[in-house]
């Protein structure tokens, strides 16, 4: 359930969506450099307009990721941390992980979920409590 | 080591728009050819990475692709020409973390991991050209010493 959006698709844009306080965005096919940087622009902009406190880039839709949109990734995660928010990547095919490695591109300050869903949970409980292994809460 | 069936693609590499073009043809190429889809994966962001150098350090250029037969295997050779400024340092510009513009660093040298053979000549004012070459049904060469 989108509430809208936070940015202005049109040709060359990536539209921002909001999902509560997190803004998900998702990238399909070969992104065009300039889009890329026009991407990093609108979120930054985006974060501080609506006070997210996360992002969610879905690239599950991106054959590869070379250097350049590698680096567009940590920076956007780079800015939205110094805008309080925490990004998440999510949906990384495992030949683009294998290709990022080999590489050198390990984009140690990236965080990562498999899918949207574990995504947002990631988003929602970045409590110690939350992570596996730890003492199960006491639900009602 | 193995027969050229002659250039079959001359593409130009003037615009970031170009870049696209250049991923797309590989990918069709690398595809069409029979590579797996890691080894199709690590070829287009090899090709993206040269691409973007002959575009960014060389003032643009062109990507001449040829299809290479060996035996039961068929290999991809990509090779990227500028006139540009040139490479003074090849080894400096192939190590990690070495940059000239805005990059992270990791164009040449990490293009060179991603395929099987890289070739590159360049000199000051003679302009660059780097040639890659990647075959199907062969294991990734062996890494090197970090």
């Amino acid at each position: 359930m989108n509430e809208g959006f936070a940015g202005h698709p049109s040709a060359g844009r990536v539209p921002v969506l909001r999902l509560g306080r997190v803004l998900l965005v998702t990238i399909q096919g070969d992104l065009h450099d300039s889009t890329a940087q026009q991407l990093q622009e609108d979120l930054s902009q985006s974060v501080v307009d609506s006070g997210a406190t996360g992002v969610v880039i879905d690239i599950s839709g991106v054959e590869i990721v070379d250097s350049f949109l590698g680096r567009v990734l940590a920076e956007i995660a780079a800015q939205s941390s110094l805008l309080a928010a925490r990004t998440v990547v999510v949906g990384m095919r495992p030949a683009v992980a294998i290709t990022l490695v080999e590489l050198g591109l390990t984009l140690p300050g990236l965080d990562t979920a498999l899918s949207t869903e574990a995504a947002l949970e990631l988003l929602d409980a970045p409590v110690p409590s939350a992570r596996p292994g730890a003492p199960r809460q006491e639900r009602p | 080591m193995g027969t050229a069936a002659g250039v079959e693609a001359r593409l130009p590499i003037g615009s970031d728009l170009d870049l696209m073009w250049v991923r797309q043809h590989v990918r069709q190429a690398a595809a069409t050819l029979g590579f797996g889809l890691v080894d199709q994966t690590k070829l287009v962001t090899a090709a993206s990475e040269l691409a973007r150098n002959t575009l960014v350090y060389g003032g643009g250029g062109t990507m001449e692709s040829e299809h290479l037969v060996d035996g039961s295997s068929h290999g991809l050779r990509l090779t990227f020409s500028d006139e540009g400024p040139g490479i003074a340092d090849i080894e400096q510009a192939l190590s990690d973390g070495f940059t000239s513009g805005e990059g992270l660093g990791m164009g040449l040298g990490g293009a060179r991991r991603l395929v099987h053979e890289f070739a590159i000549e360049s000199a000051p004012g003679a302009g660059t050209t780097v040639r890659v070459t990647s075959w199907t049904g062969r294991p990734p060469k062996p890494r090197e010493e970090f």
